[in-house]
């Protein structure tokens, strides 16, 4: 720790003269990324449509396409035409521990801006705004998070809906049985084997894991969103000039409407690797966060 | 590094009712109990059994034993789990099916698949050390039962078995041991033992070291407790004179 | 149960293969020599470094390996950063790969100090009856004996590891198994992607361990 305590005003200082018109020598990630002449993104293997693994070793999704757009600024910033990319899958449980450790230099996959995790790493402006529903059989007659009284519930460990659940039942009193399974995935198939009747997280995933299913048909979202959360690239804490750089490459595609196609691809046309369509139009509070970028939790 | 250390964390609420994190070790280390010594009673009945089977003159018995062996021995662990955990079930009868996949609570059955797959897994490992615990007897030993008449359930009964019991005392020791830390990959089926429990409150803290610090601590105080009883339990029942010098 | 699609899936599969192979030869190599060093250190007259030798050795043999992957994952990066003030980029094949070697080496050295102990004293005595140093005979004269005799445990050992690295699955590395319950949950098909697996890591360690009991029989003379 006494290194950053050092680096800390020469951080400080590097900001200052990069906004004098001088090129500063760069710092902390971006002096990484360009000592070692790769960028490592982080990215989840199974957060549909936003990070996971379609085929191949490549990740897709709607954040690692802006991840792309940020990996372009950084290109220009550092003038390295030629920077590698490397992709470093992480969990829920992992993605803060390997941010910190330098095993990944940002994540963009879908991590929810929070105050406790912001104690520990640095968000970029919001990428998605989601809200915290639940996945059921059509026929299960669960219609709200009321109906799930003593009922088995999952959720993907180390997420918000986790916690939430976690939280609700011990305040209501509703004597759920929560399960944390590893992953969205592993969620998913708790649920389809008739493990569970539900299946907690954030809706734009909820969406995605109805794609994947067996018979999309049978399964529905539904309940009232239990808090509204916003999406960030997360970036070590204390980095300004990265994160000043990941913020305008995010906002860049905002101001110039690209988000747009970007956001059609992956939520309104079939996606990979099924091609089914998660048919999840751009919600107003989306709209309101691309109109006024902010790096904020949620408010709720 | 922009890392907080916080050893009180420990005793911090989790935010969750009135819960500290220490109670989640708590019921982490309960649960970890549970597995193990249920799994440990499935091997070493399965295991002896198997054991014995395959030491038998009988081609037909000692050949499922073997089978048994080779197959559980060279699937991995985790394989296995997930086998039980998630493909059994979907072969159950319907009726068992509903009782196991939504009657019960989803920590008891998890726990019954774990119990059941780390049971038949160190069942193979149990099986070999009776084997070998078995057939390191001199074989004087079974001619001489015979030579007394003894039919070959009487030789095993009152002179094969109660000797190699107590030679295996030490590997069984071991196995015993491995029953403990194998049954960490509960965790990742959501069973929360003592692993799940560590990784749910570096999670929920961001406090991953002093999380992970304090699982460790258990799991060796455990093992070291074991080893300690075990080597007073071999002490009592070695028979002087024969053979090995049991552990150290 | 549709096992088709097992086959377009195969050049992903066989990838997480190669990782597990890679990740298991490594770590094999790795962990015997680190685990002979320690046996050497264990069976030295000097108390604190075969005290030390003792300690690592309890300390990795007491706790999961999960647990010990999950730190090296987590912590290694993390205690590089602080002690040389940079990011060092530690990937997850590396850390695994260091938490395997140093897990495994506790296990190699109790193999390789009770094969060093099966070698009859008088080989040593006369060793340095010719004049030689404590590393000759340990080099030409008991090492190589030694090792000829532990062959079998060491390999056996060696296909426990190749199934452990499964254990990577934790941490989300893309081995043989995770490669597996990746595919098989993006196309739906969880149930045969896993039992595929099974059956693969079934027939590759059972032919292993053939393999070790007809060295057995060729080794002992």
């Amino acid at each position: 720790m006494p290194h950053t305590l050092r680096l800390l005003p020469l951080a400080l200082a590097c900001t200052l003269l990069s906004t004098s018109a001088m090129a500063a020598e760069p710092t902390g990630t971006l002096k990484k990324i360009r000592d070692s002449g790769t960028i490592v993104l982080g990215h989840r293997d199974s957060a549909i449509p936003f990070a996971y693994l379609a085929g191949g070793k490549q990740p897709v999704g709607y954040s690692l396409d802006l991840a792309q757009h940020v990996v372009d600024a950084v290109k220009k910033e550092l003038n390295m035409p030629n920077l590698k990319v490397r992709y470093n899958m992480v969990t829920g449980q992992t993605r803060i521990p390997l941010l910190q450790n330098g095993t990944v230099d940002i994540e963009c996959g879908a991590t929810t801006n929070n105050v406790e995790r912001q104690r520990q790493v640095d968000f970029s402006v919001g990428i998605f705004e989601i809200g915290t529903r639940l996945l059921v059989k059509k026929d299960s007659g669960i219609k709200d998070f009321a109906d799930l009284k003593g009922k088995n519930v999952v959720v993907s460990a180390g997420t918000t809906g986790e916690r939430l659940m976690r939280i609700m039942n011990a305040n209501q009193k509703l004597g759920m049985n929560i399960v944390a399974a590893k992953d969205n995935g592993e969620s998913f198939l708790m649920l389809e084997s008739g493990r569970v009747a539900a299946f907690m997280t954030d809706d734009a995933m909820l969406y995605g894991e109805r794609a994947k299913a067996r018979n999309p048909a049978e399964w529905v979202v539904v309940g009232k969103p239990q808090s509204s959360e916003i999406y960030g690239c997360m970036m070590r804490k204390g980095d300004a000039p990265f994160k000043a750089l990941v913020d305008k490459a995010i906002v860049n595609t905002y101001k110039s409407g690209q988000i747009n196609a970007i956001y059609d691809k992956w939520f309104m046309r079939p996606i990979p690797p099924k091609n089914l369509n998660l048919g999840f139009p751009m919600s107003p509070e989306f709209k309101a966060l691309i109109a006024k970028p902010s790096d904020k939790p949620a408010a709720s | 590094m922009n890392y907080n250390w916080d050893w009180n964390i420990f005793f911090k609420s989790t935010g969750i009712g009135n819960e500290i994190y220490l109670d989640w070790y708590i019921t982490g280390l309960g649960w970890t109990l549970a597995l193990a010594l249920a799994a440990w009673l499935v091997a070493l009945l399965l295991g002896g059994l198997l054991g014995v089977m395959r030491t038998l003159p009988n081609k037909w018995l000692s050949g499922i034993a073997t089978c048994y062996v080779e197959l559980f021995r060279n699937v991995p662990l985790l394989v296995q789990l997930f086998i039980w955990y998630f493909v059994v079930p979907d072969y159950l009868p319907e009726s068992v099916q509903i009782w196991f996949k939504q009657d019960l609570n989803p920590a008891v059955s998890a726990y019954i698949s774990v119990v059941v797959c780390l049971g038949l897994f160190t069942a193979a490992r149990v099986c070999e050390q009776v084997r070998t615990g078995i057939q390191a007897l001199p074989k004087g030993q079974s001619n001489a039962a015979q030579a007394v008449g003894f039919t070959v359930a009487q030789s095993y009964r009152y002179v094969l078995l109660p000797q190699a019991f107590r030679v295996v005392i030490p590997p069984l020791t071991s196995e015993f041991l491995n029953v403990f830390k194998n049954s960490s990959v509960a965790s990742l089926i959501g069973l929360m033992e003592i692993l799940a429990q560590a990784k749910q409150t570096a999670e929920f803290s961001a406090n991953i070291f002093e999380a992970f610090t304090l699982a460790t601590l258990i799991y060796f105080t455990l093992n070291m407790s074991i080893m300690k009883v075990m080597s007073i339990v071999e002490k009592r029942v070695r028979i002087p004179g024969l053979m090995v010098e049991g552990g150290k | 149960m549709d096992f088709s699609q097992i086959i377009p899936a195969l050049p992903d599969l066989m990838d997480g293969m190669w990782l597990t192979l890679k990740l298991m030869v490594m770590a094999v190599v790795g962990g015997v020599v680190l685990g002979t060093v320690l046996a050497l250190l264990r069976l030295s007259s000097n108390p604190v470094l075969s005290g030390l030798a003792k300690a690592y050795v309890n300390i990795f043999r007491s706790v999961p390996l999960l647990l010990v992957i999950i730190w090296f994952y987590l912590a290694v990066p993390m205690l590089l950063n602080w002690i040389t003030g940079e990011f060092v980029a530690v990937g997850a094949f590396t850390s695994c790969l260091v938490a395997f070697m140093m897990f495994e080496a506790a296990y190699y050295c109790e193999i390789v100090r009770a094969g060093i102990q099966s070698i009859a004293k008088g080989q040593v005595n006369a060793a340095y009856a010719l004049g030689m140093t404590y590393g000759q005979a340990m080099r030409l004269v008991v090492l190589p004996q030694a090792f000829r005799k532990m062959m079998p445990l060491l390999l056996q050992q060696s296909i426990i590891l190749f199934q452990d690295t499964s254990l990577v699955y934790a941490v989300g590395l893309m081995d043989f198994l995770s490669s597996a319950r990746s595919r098989g949950d993006i196309l739906g098909l969880p149930h045969e992607f896993l039992l595929f697996a099974g059956l693969i890591y079934f027939v590759v360690s059972f032919a292993a361990s053939r393999g070790v009991k007809h060295l057995q029989k060729r080794l002992a003379v």
